[in-house]
């Protein structure tokens, strides 16, 4: 009997506390007032929480390559070279001045004085020669269990075939740079986040730890990582940008759903919110406590040809294909204007877009006509499988409808598709080994401003399997890209880059759909947040007014 | 009830192991490669053969099970391929999110579906009967995510009474003891802190608790309309005893086998809707820690997390069996 009691007192407990929930209405109304209240006033808010759809992997720059995590060590680090807010022009950072070899083979860096890493020790020549002997070296000790330095190999070439021979400390504030062979992109390459300079003490004594209690120069010290939960950031009082950062704290939270990190942007318990769904976009525009904030577009969505399989091997499918699209009707339906149609595989934002080239045009009987002429007169035969991404991602934030749509178009000249869109890691794996899709959506963000980044990285034949998931291999766009590579002058990279579009365009191994423009939400009291293109920006001269 | 209790605790053994057998095939049916996931898309073939052979992963897999099994037996969850944190460190904070969020959801349903179920039985075919039941089968069929964001409108948008997501207010964060906000707040006495807790748990409780709440209040109702036309009830108005005591006393005791038995299999349920509902109140507990060691084939995390869920959910049974065994003595003789 007296368990039972007991058994109600506790579901009477339950009740009170469900109840004193909902009752207290004041209560709660005053609390969002007054948040309210404080926030409009000229504002004493320093702390900035930022909402964001997912967590970091690791918070060391140089072991990973996502975004998510990039972002948060692009705020702890510094590199030798940044680049300028908003755009991908380099200027120095923890580098004050460089010098270049005639024969472009050596790099001599003035470095900063008196810059000081988090944990106090002294930013030096020697600092950034141990960072870069550790990403160099393979059996460095510092290069911990299961990482490795992919931006390095990938930017610097892998071991056995790398860029960069030698660093060299030349006195405490003087680094010398010696390369195997000219890279054209070097300096932009060094700007990246990825090569931020980690305190070598830090690294000595954290080892493993180092990735998730990371030191740097960077504007914000590290404090607190509460996984899938939030980070938390505080300024570096001493940092050498004078002035800056304006906060005294930033938290970023993951919130993983889109709309509900919306609800809490409009609700106050956040102030800036990223990847704005563009079904919001009207919503946000109607509230004038909100501000939209658009990031310069870099990047490109595509339909890709697994030219493994027939027919897609032969290039007047592909044309056919390519005529069927309409890319309009799709960012009318579902990018809110937030995109412009794509022609090449390269931004037009970037330098060495060729704009002379014309896309194939939304031209049903011309698709037919040359599907005709590689002997399909009847549409092709059996039914194409189609990958459409399960994922939302800034340069494709449905792939599936988009898929759909496309799906009509290709039915209309007689091309059956049915749609698969398996788990991510699957479809990733899938396209990758090009075995069960044969055309496949996805899509790149650049890193870091080069044409390179785009062209190189995904249609050399070099990048296959890698990121070339189209199998496709042409020994004259080979020798132009790697050609670029070598060449310092970017005028004439300008002009290799335009030729290896034309071939692109010609060979059309991929369908380019869209360049978006990626959204961010705001508090409207919230300045200068400049939104970068390469998806990471310094948090140093936010402040509320 | 000693040795009833012994013998509940040795069958779960071989489910247990069961258990593992069944989770590690799974898994390693699943396609997508685990390096390829945690380095990333742009990450050169190279490092990821190199990850592959490091973590073991190019070994068969009944070596891969065999060295999982031997560490669990030392009690060793393995690490994180992703984080390389033990595993038993990391998911602390997680289950402690995820206990307060289902402790608060079962509270919630058991307290709201009970009382309905019971009022609604005693006051049969009543306008509050017919509301009830009307409320508890829209409660069934409702789409937590859907009623998470619903809620969130509602709520924090346009009433602006409670917040959306999170456990606390990260302006003026909660100084974590045991993880268990609710818990922390009252151990440091910060009476303010937890009332901004307890406001932070109600939206994604009452979400959580909804099905849980529909199902316990069908069934209450069910099992005392059962048990109110049975003699001992009739005797016991008879004897002049007031209808609430007749009601709850007496018919609830005897209506509460059936009944504890959905409250043990809803807890259980709540696991599995504890990730939707984490996802959409960005409540970090141990539903999204597994989501995520799903998207990156995090294999020793999605082992050991299913594997304590697993746990979880057997030990509720055990515990719901044991009330039965206190509450109608007829059972531990069987």
């Amino acid at each position: 009997m007296k368990r039972w009691r007991s058994l109600v007192f506790i579901l009477i407990l339950g009740a009170a506390f469900a109840l004193s929930g909902c009752g207290n209405k004041d209560n709660g109304k005053n609390e969002a007032g007054t948040n309210k209240g404080s926030t409009a006033t000229k504002s004493s808010q320093d702390t900035l929480i930022l909402g964001r759809g997912g967590d970091s992997a690791s918070l060391d720059a140089s072991i990973v390559t996502d975004g998510e995590s990039l972002k948060i060590a692009h705020q702890v680090f510094d590199s030798l070279l940044e680049y300028k807010e908003g755009t991908t022009e380099v200027q120095g950072s923890l580098a004050e001045s460089w010098n270049v070899s005639d024969d472009g083979l050596k790099y001599t860096f003035k470095l900063r004085q008196g810059v000081k890493f988090h944990d106090g020790t002294e930013f030096n020549a020697d600092a950034v020669v141990f960072n870069f002997n550790r990403w160099n070296d393979p059996k460095s000790p510092y290069k911990f269990e299961g990482d490795s330095f992919d931006y390095y190999d990938s930017m610097f070439g892998p071991d056995g075939k790398r860029v960069i021979k030698e660093v060299k400390a030349i006195d405490a504030s003087t680094v010398e740079f010696t390369l195997n062979q000219p890279q054209a992109p070097f300096l932009q390459n060094l700007a990246m986040t990825s090569f931020g300079i980690g305190s070598p003490k830090a690294i000595e004594d954290k080892k493993e730890n180092f990735k998730n209690e990371p030191v740097g120069t960077g504007p914000f010290v590290f404090k607190e990582w509460k996984r899938n939960d939030s980070i938390t950031l505080e300024k570096n009082s001493s940092y050498w940008k004078a002035g800056l950062p304006k906060l005294n704290k930033v938290i970023v939270r993951s919130i993983p759903d889109n709309s509900a990190r919306f609800n809490a942007l409009q609700n106050g318990e956040i102030d800036l919110m990223e990847d704005l769904s563009p079904d919001d976009l009207a919503s946000l525009k109607s509230n004038t406590a909100l501000q939209l904030i658009e990031r310069p577009s870099n990047n490109v969505g595509y339909l890709g040809f697994n030219l493994k399989k027939k027919p897609f091997d032969d290039v007047k499918v592909r044309q056919a294909l390519s005529h069927a699209v309409n890319k309009q009707a799709i960012i009318d339906a579902f990018f809110a204007g937030q995109a412009v149609s794509a022609v090449n595989p390269l931004p037009p934002s970037l330098w060495g877009y060729n704009d002379s080239i014309k896309d194939y045009d939304y031209d049903l009987d011309k698709a037919k006509q040359l599907l005709a002429d590689a002997g399909y007169p009847n549409g092709l035969p059996g039914v194409i499988t189609f990958y459409a991404m399960p994922v939302s991602r800034p340069y494709m934030p449905d792939g599936k409808k988009v898929a759909e749509v496309i799906q009509a178009d290709f039915e209309k000249i007689g091309v059956k598709t049915k749609i698969e869109s398996p788990e991510w890691a699957t479809y990733l794996d899938d396209a990758q080994a090009g075995e069960k899709d044969d055309i496949f959506m996805l899509g790149w963000t650049g890193d870091n401003g080069d044409p390179d980044n785009f062209l190189y990285t995904l249609l050399d034949k070099d990048a296959i399997p890698s990121n070339n998931y189209s199998y496709y291999a042409n020994d004259k766009l080979h020798e132009l890209l790697t050609g670029a590579q070598q060449e310092t002058d970017q005028g004439k990279r300008a002009d290799l880059y335009k030729q290896a579009q034309v071939i692109i365009k010609e060979d059309a191994p991929w369908i380019p759909l869209v360049h978006t423009t990626p959204l961010l939400a705001a508090k409207a009291n919230l300045k200068g947040y400049v939104p970068a293109p390469t998806g990471t920006e310094y948090y140093s001269n936010i402040y509320f007014e | 009830m000693k040795s009833y209790i012994l013998k509940r605790l040795l069958i779960m053994v071989p489910v247990l192991i069961g258990m593992t057998i069944i989770v590690f095939s799974i898994i390693h049916a699943i396609p997508g490669d685990p390096a390829e996931t945690i380095l990333g898309q742009k990450a050169t073939a190279q490092s990821k053969e190199a990850l592959r052979e490091q973590l073991g992963l190019n070994n068969p897999w009944y070596q891969q099970y065999f060295s999982y099994m031997g560490d669990l037996i030392k009690g060793d969850l393995g690490q994180s391929i992703r984080t390389k944190i033990p595993i038993t460190k990391e998911i602390t904070p997680y289950m402690a999110a995820t206990a307060e969020l289902t402790i608060a959801a079962m509270l919630f349903a058991i307290f709201f579906g009970v009382n309905a179920g019971i009022i609604s039985a005693w006051k049969q075919n009543s306008w509050f009967d017919y509301i009830s039941m009307l409320v508890a089968l829209i409660g069934v069929s409702m789409p937590i995510f859907w009623l998470g964001l619903m809620e969130q409108w509602i709520f924090a948008l346009k009433l602006h009474w409670l917040p959306s997501i999170g456990r606390m207010d990260q302006r003026n964060p909660v100084e974590s003891i045991t993880n268990l906000y609710v818990l922390d707040t009252i151990i440091s006495g910060q009476w303010n802190q937890l009332w901004t807790v307890i406001k932070h748990l109600i939206l994604p409780s009452v979400a959580l608790g909804t099905i849980p709440m529909a199902v316990i209040a069908r069934m209450t109702r069910s099992s005392m309309l059962e048990v109110m036309g049975s003699d001992f009830v009739r005797t016991a108005k008879a004897k002049g005893l007031s209808q609430f005591i007749v009601v709850y006393k007496h018919a609830l005791k005897n209506a509460s086998i059936p009944v504890l038995t959905v409250i043990g299999l809803q807890t259980g349920a709540l696991l599995g809707g504890a990730v939707l509902t984490e996802t959409i109140f960005a409540w970090p507990g141990v539903g999204r820690y597994i989501y995520e060691a799903i998207s990156s084939r995090d294999y020793p995390v999605i082992q050991s997390g299913i594997l304590i869920i697993a746990f979880i959910f057997v030990m509720i049974n055990l515990i719901v069996d044991l009330l039965y065994a206190a509450v109608d003595p007829r059972i531990r003789y069987r």
